[in-house]
């Protein structure tokens, strides 16, 4: 990793490490705007909150929010990851994709608005809720993975007894974490980053979501 | 200026104009009075979200000598087009004060008109023969002005409050006016960008009528439908922006329907039928209140507002800010000790409270309504 | 040959319209052409055993061509012609041949067929472009569904400053469209099936028409629009407590001011029952209500439809759009009517007075704009809910209806056309090839109602796709934002007075 930059008092300054490749970006304060936005390789850690768009098709590296972010976190983010301590605003995760050897993966801590997940069609979407009971609210809110066609979206318990509804084109899981080894390295990232259990965490059911086919429109048209 | 834009049919009533932008608000809700200063403030991180095409900031509280008298702003083209006014005024009010705006010239801000503030209180005798309460004699009264006296454009017209606005950077037009000299327990902000045209001073945000102002960013996509239906009431959508029709909606709902600001809220972003019906129906406050959405659906379905919105509507009394229903535009809040921010990005509020407290977002179509001590809820 | 397939020769000879042709290097000789034909159009030479066809009999409904196994065959426009002139067309010229042999009055099928400006073309629709996102409708939520019915001006509430929930009665579509009326007699009992499953699977209405309702039909009646004509054919308090609302049918769009009959000779069986008319007399629709000879008439006939279903049905008035249709409308609005329904000039029909069809009456889009607009000047639009056909082809003309003011589209012709239909326009021959406008049952067998239910579903869920692909393209999650909302519609080749009927502005503009 090339040289560490440290931002103090930031106060709204969009597309702050746009498109970085080789550094380390330290940030007090609250940094506007896409930020990380085409993120290709740095690392990007906030000791506080960030606003919308974070990792904005973000290609590589790593994004560290030691708070909560706002709307469209992660959109057409097709490779690195993103760690949230807190919460997520609407549209986490939207359009997240993969392809060849570049798999995104975004872990929040807390709870997400809705429509987590939108038409993913690839990577990997954690979303734990550590302090959902506290807040009175759901782990997701209304419509996570509308349009969902690749990836996989895994939740911290169970889902479908929390009266979470899904669309009807993903098949919705509820499985021991053995069964979902893929998460532990993440989770204990996250346990790592923000002062975790991650054993704790790892425990109890997870809710795995994931979409029952990858052309779920092909019966939509035809040729005129 | 004005007159090119007008020749070529550019301005705000002769073409419809959406605009992106930034919105904020202060509330003290122990009503205690606050200058001008932090608004402004709050406003300067989010210049991005503006274009410098308008800006402009709504104060309650800060007429406390007129409280009963309506406090109307007016932008003239002319001192004819004032004395014309005037006369129409006089005809069925009494005018308790007139005087010009005081302002701070400056470079950045031109082409100004005359601005003046007229405080007046309808006759008993005028309202009692046409039947009307003085609430909806003042909103006739706008409308006819607006509408039909060339070069007169009232701006402002509620109790105890006033608008400020002008085509500039908000940061600008807030100590053009000087709003350091008022003292409100409420103020909201606005920054302008608009996507077609220059703008000019009328159709720069906040949009008020009576006590109501209206601070938006988005462009909504129900424009005609709403338009359309809201002036079967009376209302005139003279300057065909979204944020005139979203006032004349409140004012319609909450003043002559006399809806709550929850009901209120579930009318313009009411939530989608499958989530209402998601409602538990074996609990009867579930029932109850699946039965009052898909009523208010029912009732006022041209009153959706679609497309992305984020609102702060100010009244006497408080505010209530407003997403839509998907959410497609930021909005957070935040409090500390006894003043809560709203603003477009946490930067604004972070820029004049840096330990604001409990930062969160408000899900779209699900009002966050913050209300003030001591002070008469006023329409609401 | 029967008699009235002779073929007269000499000054009473018309030549055919249309051409068979049949490709001999195809054909195998099956016979279907022969079976599929009701018009006798193909016959087999009892003698030389071969095929050959009676041009003169042909309607063109298609119906050989597509059942013939080796598409050996083809109807082409008859290459005779008249010597060309351009104001005495050949429909002219033919209809005049006919009157003066028969001294008959033309009478014809389906909608006027002639060159007309469909405004609907003229119409163009938004979209968003950066400023407002376009919304994604395979994905995130997209409402079409719509409520017709009266609505409360002002809201009330109990002691407990609670909202009073209660409302007039309401009819609830899964999407802005529904089946226009068709009466049971003009089509066949089987395509009467088809309507009532597919506006059940589809969470929409059929519409009885003015032939009663038969015993069969009973079970779909939380679907069906039990109408009340002026003939009052099956309407008895079993039939208007069915259905889910009453539509009083004034008139229609192919036929303003004028009844009709359905001969005795259609007057048997099953149809003789459901009309209750006794066998072989004929069933004959007066042009007015008799009860109606004023506006306040219609208020009385509505509200007694009301007292006699304790005011359960909402109750729909249908007009045939013409000359003062915006006044009409909003003296309808105000006799207690939930719904105005009301029917363009290119409405279709099973049979009317063709220079009728053809010359009486407004298009729909010019009436449905200035209704809508009339109603909104009067501060009723709220009232009362809007329904608009004739003739709505497909999903654009019901997003362009609904801009204009429309709550929802009547569609009638589009539901023959998934069920076979081929528009031949010979529905008033009572020899429908496809099985729909037709008693005959070896005809109407030809329609299968499960694939007929099965393909109806189909084209209307398509159209409602499109619907939804349209909205979300202008940025609107749910109809009722589209509804009234002609900002998102703008009009070329149109005349400055067509563009003030129509509110809306010119393309660039």
């Amino acid at each position: 990793m090339g040289e560490t930059i440290q931002l103090e008092d930031c106060l709204g300054e969009r597309f702050i490490g746009a498109g970085a490749s080789d550094a380390r970006i330290e940030i007090e304060g609250i940094p506007g705007n896409a930020l990380g936005a085409y993120l290709d390789g740095a690392c990007v850690e906030v000791f506080g909150n960030a606003q919308d768009a974070v990792g904005d098709t973000m290609n590589d590296g790593r994004i560290i929010i030691h708070g909560n972010v706002g709307d469209t976190a992660g959109y057409a983010m097709r490779g690195g990851e993103i760690y949230v301590k807190g919460d997520a605003g609407y549209r986490a995760g939207v359009h997240m994709k993969e392809y060849g050897d570049k798999r995104p993966v975004m872990v929040i801590g807390g709870c997400t608005g809705s429509f987590l997940g939108e038409y993913q069609a690839g990577g990997l979407i954690i979303v734990l809720g550590l302090e959902a009971g506290r807040k009175g609210r759901p782990i997701v809110s209304n419509f996570p993975c509308t349009g969902m066609h690749g990836g996989m979206v895994v939740l911290k318990g169970d889902a479908v007894d929390a009266g979470i509804l899904f669309p009807p084109q993903v098949d919705v899981r509820v499985v021991d974490a053995a069964d979902c080894a893929l998460i532990a390295p993440f989770v204990r990232n996250y346990a790592l980053f923000f002062g975790a259990d991650g054993d704790d965490i790892l425990q109890g059911p997870f809710t795995l979501v994931t979409p029952l086919s990858h052309n779920p429109y092909t019966r939509l048209y035809v040729a005129n | 200026m004005r007159e090119d834009l007008a020749r070529a049919g550019l301005l705000e009533g002769q073409v419809r104009i959406p605009a992106g932008c930034a919105i904020a608000a202060i509330v003290a809700t122990d009503g205690k009075p606050m200058s001008g200063h932090d608004i402004i403030t709050s406003m300067e991180p989010m210049r991005e979200r503006s274009s410098g095409l308008g800006g402009g900031f709504a104060g309650y509280g800060i007429y406390p000598k007129y409280a009963d008298c309506f406090a109307f702003h007016f932008f003239f083209d002319s001192r004819d087009s004032r004395k014309t006014t005037e006369a129409y005024l006089e005809q069925g009010c009494e005018v308790v004060n007139r005087e010009l705006i005081p302002i701070r010239k400056m470079a950045r801000i031109t082409d100004e008109p005359l601005i003046w503030r007229y405080v007046i209180k309808p006759h008993r005798s005028v309202l009692s023969r046409l039947q009307l309460d003085e609430n909806e004699y003042v909103v006739r009264l706008v409308m006819h002005i607006n509408t039909s006296i060339d070069g007169a454009y009232v701006f402002s017209c509620g109790k105890n409050m006033g608008i400020f606005k002008a085509v500039g950077y908000p940061e600008d037009v807030g100590r053009y006016y000087r709003l350091e000299e008022y003292e409100a327990y409420q103020w909201t902000a606005h920054g302008r960008y608009p996507t077609n045209t220059p703008g000019w001073w009328g159709g720069a945000h906040p949009f008020g009528l009576l006590d109501w102002s209206v601070v938006h960013n988005g462009e909504i996509s129900s424009y005609d439908a709403n338009r359309r239906f809201i002036e079967m009431f009376g209302y005139r959508c003279t300057l065909q922006t979204d944020t005139e029709v979203i006032t004349y909606i409140a004012d319609y709902l909450l003043r002559r329907q006399k809806l709550s600001l929850q009901e209120t809220a579930h009318v313009m972003a009411a939530p989608f039928w499958s989530t209402i019906e998601h409602l538990d129906m074996r609990d009867p406050e579930g029932a109850r209140k699946r039965a009052e959405l898909a009523y208010l659906r029912k009732v006022f379905p041209s009153l959706l507002v679609t497309g992305p919105f984020s609102i702060i509507l100010g009244f006497n009394g408080g505010c209530m800010a407003l997403n839509d229903r998907l959410k497609l535009r930021s909005l957070v809040a935040a409090h500390k000790g006894n003043r809560v921010f709203i603003a477009s990005e946490e930067a604004a509020i972070r820029a004049i409270e840096p330990d604001a407290r409990d930062i969160f977002a408000p899900a779209g179509g699900v009002p966050y309504i913050v209300r003030v001590d001591g002070v008469e809820g006023g329409l609401a | 040959m029967s008699a009235q397939n002779r073929i007269p020769s000499g000054i009473d000879y018309l030549p055919p319209l249309f051409q068979v042709i049949r490709n001999a290097d195809r054909c195998i000789d099956c016979n279907v052409c022969v079976k599929q034909c009701a018009n006798g159009v193909h016959v087999r030479d009892a003698q030389t055993g071969r095929l050959s066809t009676v041009d003169e009999l042909c309607v063109d409904c298609q119906r050989c061509v597509c059942f013939c196994p080796t598409h050996a065959l083809q109807i082409c426009e008859a290459p005779n012609r008249y010597r060309p002139n351009a104001n005495w067309t050949p429909q002219i010229m033919r209809g005049s041949y006919k009157q003066a042999g028969t001294g008959g009055v033309l009478l014809s099928s389906m909608g006027n067929p002639n060159e007309q400006t469909v405004y609907w073309d003229k119409l163009l629709i938004n979209a968003s472009q950066v400023t407002n996102p376009s919304i994604d409708p395979l994905r995130e939520p997209m409402e079409t569904r719509c409520y017709l019915g009266r609505r409360p001006t002002s809201v009330m509430r109990d002691a407990n400053g609670a909202i009073d929930t209660s409302l007039p009665p309401h009819l609830e579509l899964a999407m802005p469209m529904l089946f226009s009326a068709m009466s049971y007699g003009s089509i066949s009992l089987n395509a009467h099936k088809v309507l009532a499953r597919a506006a059940r699977e589809l969470g929409i209405y059929y519409n009885t028409g003015e032939g009663g309702l038969h015993q069969d039909l009973y079970e779909y009646g939380e679907n069906t629009i039990t109408q009340v004509a002026s003939g009052r054919f099956g309407v008895f308090k079993g039939y208007l407590e069915a259905g889910a609302a009453i539509e009083v049918k004034i008139g229609q769009g192919a036929k303003p001011g004028i009844g009709g009959h359905l001969p005795g000779a259609k007057i048997v069986g099953d149809i003789s029952r459901t009309r209750m008319v006794p066998e072989g007399s004929d069933a004959i629709s007066p042009a007015p209500h008799h009860d109606i000879y004023s506006i306040e008439d219609l208020r009385q006939l509505v509200m007694g439809l009301k007292a006699a279903t304790d005011g359960r049905k909402p109750v729909i008035v249908k007009v045939a759009a013409v000359h003062n249709i915006a006044a009409i409308a909003s003296g309808i609005a105000r006799s207690g009517a939930d719904i105005i329904a009301i029917d363009g000039l290119r409405g279709g029909t099973g049979a009317a007075p063709t220079m009728i069809r053809d010359n009486v009456g407004i298009p729909i889009e010019l009436a449905l704009a200035a209704v809508d607009s009339r109603l909104r000047a009067e501060g009723i639009r709220n009232d009362v809910s809007l329904l608009v056909g004739g003739s709505i082809r497909c999903s654009a003309d019901v997003v362009k209806a609904i801009a204009l003011g429309a709550d929802a589209c009547y569609v009638g012709t589009a539901a023959l056309l998934a069920m076979g239909c081929h528009l031949c326009r010979n529905c008033h021959s009572g020899r429908c090839n496809w099985g729909i406008a037709t008693q005959q049952p070896e005809l109407v067998k030809r329609l299968n109602v499960d694939q007929g239910v099965e393909r109806l579903v189909k084209l209307m869920r398509a159209w409602n796709s499109e619907v939804m692909e349209f909205m979300g393209g202008m940025g609107i999650n749910s109809i009722e934002a589209l509804r009234g909302n002609r900002l998102m519609l703008r009009g070329v080749d149109l005349n400055e007075s067509e563009l003030e009927i129509l509110g809306i502005s010119y393309a660039g503009r």
